[in-house]
This record gives C-alpha cells, sequence and structure tokens, in this order.
C-alpha cells in the first residue's frame, strides 16, 4: 500500500506516500505549519488551529488532523491564513499574563516564539488586572503551574492521560471559563500527582513549568563555607549538548565536567557510579529473593514517579517494590559519609550534594521523608544548561575532563540506566554472575531495548543456567498498571518489572531539554547511551574497580548492615480518601 | 429530606449506582444525575469517589464533565429550587425585575445561590418553553405563571410561613 501520490503544496507538487495528515506532509517536505497543540506522541487534537492552511483556494482547514488527498493544493502561507493565525495569537495573548521578561519558559516558549515570527507588536486587547489572573501553583516542589499562562491547547492534558493513565490534570467549567486543572482547582501536591513532568515537557507556554532551584545552587557555590559537590544522572550526558546547538544523542559528559568545574563547583562525581552500586544491592536483592521465591515480582525503585504512584494508587504492592534508594538517593549518603574520609578539610556537616537530573520528580524525590538531607539540591538538565549559558562557558569549545574520584567511575551497565530497559539489562548482566559465579558472554539484551512509542512494554527471558528469569520492562505509569492489573489477577509469571514513568525512560524525562516536537530525539539519545557502554571497557557493574573499593574501604559486604543503613529505603503507604477498600 | 454532609457521602449507595450501569465510564452522565438526585448536588468527594472507582475516569475528567453541563450543580440545593426562565420571551416581559426581586428577597449576594438556611436556592434558566406563561418561574417542579415581583415575594412569603 505504499502507493505514490501527489499533492500540491503552494504550487509546488510533492509525493505522499503513507503519511495521516497534512500537516505531516507539510513537514516532510520541507516546509511548515505553526502548532501549539501537535505534538507526534499524543494523539491529534486540532484545538490550537495555528496549523490552519489554505485548501483549493475555498476552504480553510486545520492540517493537523486532516487526511492527504490526491491532487489538493494547499497554501500554507495566503493571505487570508496568515491574517487569520494572527489573530488567533491575538486572541491567545489578549487574557495571557504577558510577561515574558520575568517567565521561566522565556526563550523556550513556542507562544513566544510564534508571536515574534508574526509580527505581533500590538495587541488589541487591554491586560488583565493583576488581582483578574489565577493565582500561581507552586505547593510541591517540582512543577509550578500559572493558568494565566494557559492557551488550553489539551497537551498536558492528554500527556497526564495518554502517557501515565492518571488524569490529574483535567478541563474544568466551558466556553471562555475554560480552564485546566486538577480536581476542582486543587493543587497539584494535594492531588495525586507523581510530579513526573510530562505535562511541563509538553506545554507550549510558561503555564507549567520547571520548579527552579538555581539561585539557591548559585548561593552554596559562592558560600565559601560550604564544600559543594556535584553529580550527573546518566541521561543528562546525552541531551545537555541539545541546549547548545549539538546533536541530540551527542555524549557530551566530558565537556559538563568541564562546565561544572568552570561554575565552580568543588568536586564532580557521576551518578553512574552509584547506578553500578544501585546494581550491586537490587542484584543481590533479587537473587536473596528469587532463592527464596518470596515478594516476587521484584519493581525497580529507580524512578520516583513510579514509586510515588504506587505509594498513592496500589500501596499494598509496596513490598514488591526494591528497597534500594535510586542512584541519586545512593551517591549522597555515601559522598557525605565517606568523603571526609577521602578528602582532607571536607567535613560532613559542610557538604552540600547537588544532583543534575533529567527529571522533575527527583526534586520531590530528595524531599521525601526517608531521604531529607541527603540530596540538597536537584537541578533538571535545562537548569543546568540555563546556568551554563548565564556563567558565559563556552560549552562547545570546552575540552573533555574527567569527574573526581572516588566516586566518578562507571560501567557500561550503569549508563544504560537512562533509557528504558537499561536498569533491567545491567541488573541481569551483573546477577547471571551472583547466582553462577561465572561471567555472562553475549550481555546485549535488545529485546528490553526501543524507547519509541511502540515498545513501551518489553518481555524477556534470560536462562540464568537453568533458571528461566522473565523480566518485564515497562515506560509510562499506563502501561504498568496494566502490568499491575495483570500482576493482581494472577496472570503474570514474570520476575523483575523496571517501571520508568517518562515514555521511553529518563532520556524523555520531564527535565530534559524540550524534545515533544520530535519523536525522534528521544532515540538518539537512547543510542548515545548505548554507543557508549557499547565503547566502555567495563560493561558490567560488579566489574566498576571504585564500586569495589567503595565496599571493601567503607560500607563492608554487599547487603551488608552499613550497606543496610545507606543505601536502603523505606516506603509508606499515602492512599488518600474514604475509597481505600477499592482497586 | 436531609441532605448529608459532604464529608459523610454514602459510598455503598454509590458503588449501587455506578453498578446499575455497568461501572462503564460512557454512562458518567447517567450516574453523575443519579448521584444529584440523591444529594440535590454533586459533593467533590463523590465525584472524586466516581473518579477514582470507573476505569478510565480521574476525579478531574468527572469535574470536567460536571462543570461543562449547567443541569449539574455543585453547591448545595435549597429545600425549595426557584428557578427563574430568562428566555428570551420571558425576558422581554420582564423577568429581570422579578429575578432582582428574589435576590433582594433572599438577601443573595456575591454570586451566592443558596440561602444561608438552606430553605431557598435560586437559578436562572433558558427557556422553559413555557413562553405562553411569561414570565415563568418554576418552584419545585410546580410553574407559577405571569410572575411580577410582588407577586413572587408572596410566594416566597407563604413558602416562609410554612417552615415556620
Amino acid at each position: 500500500m505504499n502507493d505514490k501520490k501527489t499533492l500540491f503544496i503552494n504550487n509546488i507538487e510533492v509525493e505522499y506516500t503513507d503519511e495521516k495528515t497534512v500537516l505531516e506532509v507539510i513537514r516532510n517536505n520541507g516546509f511548515d505549519v505553526p502548532t501549539f497543540c501537535h505534538r507526534p506522541d499524543l494523539t491529534q487534537y486540532g484545538a490550537c488551529r495555528m496549523c490552519i492552511i489554505e485548501q483549493d483556494g475555498k476552504w480553510i482547514q486545520a492540517s493537523c488532523t486532516m487526511p492527504p488527498r490526491e491532487g489538493i493544493r494547499v497554501e500554507t502561507n495566503s493571505t487570508k491564513v496568515r491574517k487569520i493565525r494572527k489573530t488567533i495569537l491575538e486572541l491567545l495573548l489578549a487574557n495571557h499574563k504577558r510577561e515574558c521578561l520575568t517567565c521561566e519558559k522565556s526563550g523556550n516558549c513556542e507562544l513566544q516564539k510564534y508571536a515574534t515570527e508574526y509580527g505581533i507588536t500590538d495587541i488589541r486587547f487591554p491586560k488583565l488586572e493583576e488581582k483578574d489572573y489565577a493565582v500561581v501553583d507552586d505547593s510541591n516542589p517540582s512543577l509550578v503551574r500559572d493558568s494565566s499562562k494557559c492557551i488550553l491547547c489539551g497537551a498536558c492534558v492528554r500527556a497526564c492521560s495518554e502517557f501515565q493513565g492518571h488524569s490529574v490534570l483535567g478541563f474544568a467549567n466551558r466556553g471562555s471559563n475554560t480552564v485546566v486543572q486538577p480536581m476542582n482547582g486543587r493543587c497539584l501536591s494535594d492531588v495525586d500527582c507523581v510530579y513526573c513532568g510530562q505535562c511541563q515537557a509538553v506545554c507550549p507556554t510558561g503555564a507549567i513549568s520547571i520548579k527552579s532551584a538555581i539561585d539557591k545552587v548559585w548561593d552554596v557555590i559562592n558560600d565559601k563555607t560550604k564544600k559543594v559537590v556535584v553529580q550527573f544522572a546518566p541521561a543528562v550526558r546525552v541531551a545537555l549538548g541539545e541546549e547548545f546547538n549539538l546533536e541530540a544523542g551527542e555524549n557530551t559528559i566530558g565537556k559538563i565536567y568541564a562546565a561544572a568545574r568552570r561554575l565552580g563547583f568543588d568536586l564532580i562525581f557521576d551518578t553512574n557510579f552509584s547506578a553500578d552500586l544501585t546494581i550491586m544491592e537490587e542484584g543481590n536483592e533479587f537473587v536473596k529473593r528469587l532463592t527464596k521465591g518470596e515478594k516476587l515480582p521484584l519493581f525497580t525503585s529507580c524512578c520516583p514517579a513510579w514509586v510515588r504512584y504506587l505509594e498513592t494508587q496500589h500501596p499494598d504492592l509496596l513490598g514488591h517494590l526494591s528497597t534500594c534508594k535510586s542512584p541519586q538517593g545512593m551517591l549522597s549518603p555515601v559522598v557525605k559519609e565517606f568523603l571526609p574520609k577521602y578528602y582532607e578539610g571536607y567535613k560532613k556537616e559542610d557538604i552540600v550534594v547537588v544532583s543534575v537530573m533529567p527529571c522533575t520528580a527527583k526534586k520531590y524525590e530528595a524531599t521525601r521523608e526517608q531521604l531529607k538531607g541527603e540530596t540538597d539540591l536537584v537541578l533538571t538538565t535545562q537548569e543546568f544548561a540555563r546556568m551554563i549559558k548565564t556563567a558565559g562557558i563556552n560549552f562547545k569549545n570546552l575540552k573533555d575532563e574527567e569527574a573526581n574520584s572516588p566516586f566518578g567511575k562507571y560501567s557500561g551497565a550503569a549508563t544504560i540506566f537512562g533509557a528504558s530497559g537499561g536498569v533491567a539489562e545491567a541488573a541481569v548482566r551483573s546477577a547471571y554472575y551472583i547466582v553462577t559465579g561465572e561471567e555472562l558472554t553475549n550481555i546485549d539484551f535488545v529485546e528490553m531495548r526501543g524507547v519509541d512509542a511502540t515498545s513501551r512494554t518489553k518481555d524477556a527471558i534470560v536462562d540464568i543456567k537453568g533458571t528461566k528469569v522473565k523480566v518485564r520492562v515497562v515506560s509510562t505509569l499506563k502501561e504498568a498498571e496494566k502490568s499491575i492489573q495483570e500482576l493482581k489477577a494472577g496472570k503474570s509469571d514474570f520476575h523483575i518489572l523496571e517501571v520508568m514513568a517518562c515514555p521511553g525512560g529518563c532520556v524523555n524525562g520531564g527535565g530534559q531539554p524540550t524534545s515533544c516536537l520530535d519523536a525522534t530525539i528521544k532515540e538518539k539519545r537512547a543510542k548515545g547511551l548505548y554507543t557508549e557502554d557499547k565503547n566502555l571497557a567495563i560493561r558490567k557493574s560488579h566489574k566498576n574497580p571504585d564500586v569495589l573499593k567503595l565496599y571493601e574501604e567503607c560500607l563492608g559486604s554487599i547487603g551488608g548492615e552499613k550497606a543496610h543503613h545507606l543505601l536502603h529505603t523505606t516506603y509508606s503507604d499515602k492512599f488518600k480518601g474514604s475509597y481505600k477498600d477499592i482497586k | 429530606m436531609s441532605v448529608e454532609s459532604p464529608a459523610g457521602i454514602n459510598t455503598a449507595k454509590l458503588d449501587e449506582i455506578i453498578q446499575t450501569y455497568g461501572g462503564k465510564k460512557s454512562y458518567l452522565i447517567a450516574i453523575l444525575q443519579k448521584v444529584q438526585e440523591i444529594y440535590k448536588y454533586l459533593p467533590e468527594e463523590a465525584m472524586t469517589y466516581i473518579g477514582t472507582k470507573i476505569e478510565g475516569l480521574s476525579p478531574a475528567t468527572v469535574f470536567g464533565v460536571a462543570t461543562f453541563y449547567a443541569q449539574f450543580s455543585l453547591e448545595p440545593k435549597g429545600k425549595y429550587e426557584i428557578k427563574v426562565c430568562d428566555g428570551t420571551a420571558c425576558h422581554v416581559r420582564g423577568s429581570m425585575p422579578v429575578i432582582e426581586a428574589i435576590k433582594g428577597k433572599l438577601q443573595l449576594k456575591d454570586g451566592k445561590m443558596t440561602t444561608e438556611n438552606g430553605l431557598f436556592s435560586f437559578e436562572t434558566v433558558s427557556c422553559l418553553g413555557a413562553c405562553g406563561l411569561a414570565p415563568a418561574v418554576v418552584i419545585n417542579d410546580k410553574v407559577y405563571p405571569q410572575m411580577t415581583p410582588d407577586s413572587i415575594k408572596i410566594i416566597i412569603d407563604t413558602l416562609l410561613k410554612e417552615n415556620e
């Protein structure tokens, strides 16, 4: 059915095959129209009407919901179309807060971009008074919601429902009174939001933005009494470059270390190191559970949004969750506890741990009751990029540098944590060794890989000397819920369930540079991680010499008392409301 | 009829209603109508419960449906629900003075639609289809034709007396 057909765009004949919409044909042929509500990974919605085109000189149509037809003539920039788009922009700006200079999304806002491109220099409608704007919701540690900047494109509502199956955000009221909000206008902290930040990632304006920790980080850097230590999550290294016009997926970790030093961080460590540590503990925990045959399947606990989802929706399953802290959660207490041993002049109480994460939920994780005082400040990839820009560092031309020892070395198994399937793959590589005492020869589990929309649930079977270990890899909580229902119905037989709340895993996290306009960006980032894994000499966590040294010099045995105290955590039932007996 | 407080919603009753409709999300409007019959409005707790219980829905989605349709009320209704028709015919025959008279008589201010004592609630509705009786007022399903500010005050006084 790949018959080539043609239509005309701006009088140029173009071919199309299986494109579903005229918008796709337009973009595949080097043309473009503006869009707000169109997101490749979400359903077509047709709300913003910015993508309108003039068909055959007669009709105005929204190209994002219009199937292509043979021979039609499409005008993307006719006078009529441009005039309508300009009016739409003006109307969107009519009740918009219009505070671009001080807006968190400034420079990264599609509304601002199109307003500039369409030359909106004058808005006929007067600005509302300050008191008429909606109250800003910054009640939670991760996200800030400002309805007065919302253009009702519904991207966040779709992301919450289609990725997380959760619909914390919804439309309320009707007509000109329509707003996007959680149940009955409550704050995000008041409902079961997991802070994954996907709503923020798809928001074209400043209506949902990341709660910035930049100023606090500058303050500690400039505080001479503090020793500021920074750590970088796996997925940051393949995305940060995009903010500096580098290719998506290009691994810039050497430059990131260099930039962090120039920003004034005292020591640079890598969350990848503690990802290896996580595998040691979690692999050990899994093997224990497997031999005893209890509390299976084991749920991974790296993703804070997933942890919060279980706590709020399925507290009865918390026993399945690995007690291991996330890599961020492991490195911080280890740094605070053992760094004074390796570096002179470092005192536990003076150390400030800053982490750079692809994730908004990590900000929430750091404030968890059980983890308080460990990770002090959490920046997202976006915020860290902004700090580099503020400092005027020429990121592109930086020479690669190394992280500091003793928490800077990592294996290939750690770096793939950043893509959906990576944690499970890394765990299996080491679990095989823990069980059999032998090294696995073929360590590439391709069936666990893949971050596109078709591979959100992946199954793999690993043969550990006769024991068939079934691994289920899931990204998005909507898919996770399906696996949970299977489990509750007694229809599941998997032993490990890896869940990442963001579609494709951390590479597509809510704190990463904007990637919602191109579905292939997350694939490129994942490819960057797997390439690094392939090129590293050490590709298994239990081979990381610095991790082994840490156990030898500080922690004692794997899963031992000290390790348990520092590297493991507890969970709590956060189920709310009077409907406890259901589900 | 006693209205239960929002904190004390009867979940067994809600379950029964949800079950009547097979727990399907496509019946949400019908379910909300039944709930409103019981409470005379939609308590937030009830909407949260329904949104959590029915697969494919969430509290925010249920709230969205409840606020989209004018037939649903999020505020407790009074013992007497006064509906004043403000359709075209009633409007030109003087529904506005009637509305003002009711608001004044019941001392409803700042967008409040239910009296403090819970006896009266008031709303304007679109055409009731009784244009021949314009301006028309409906109190608890009883139609009062050709209202004037004076006549509506007398009716309210009568109802007040009945409840003394």
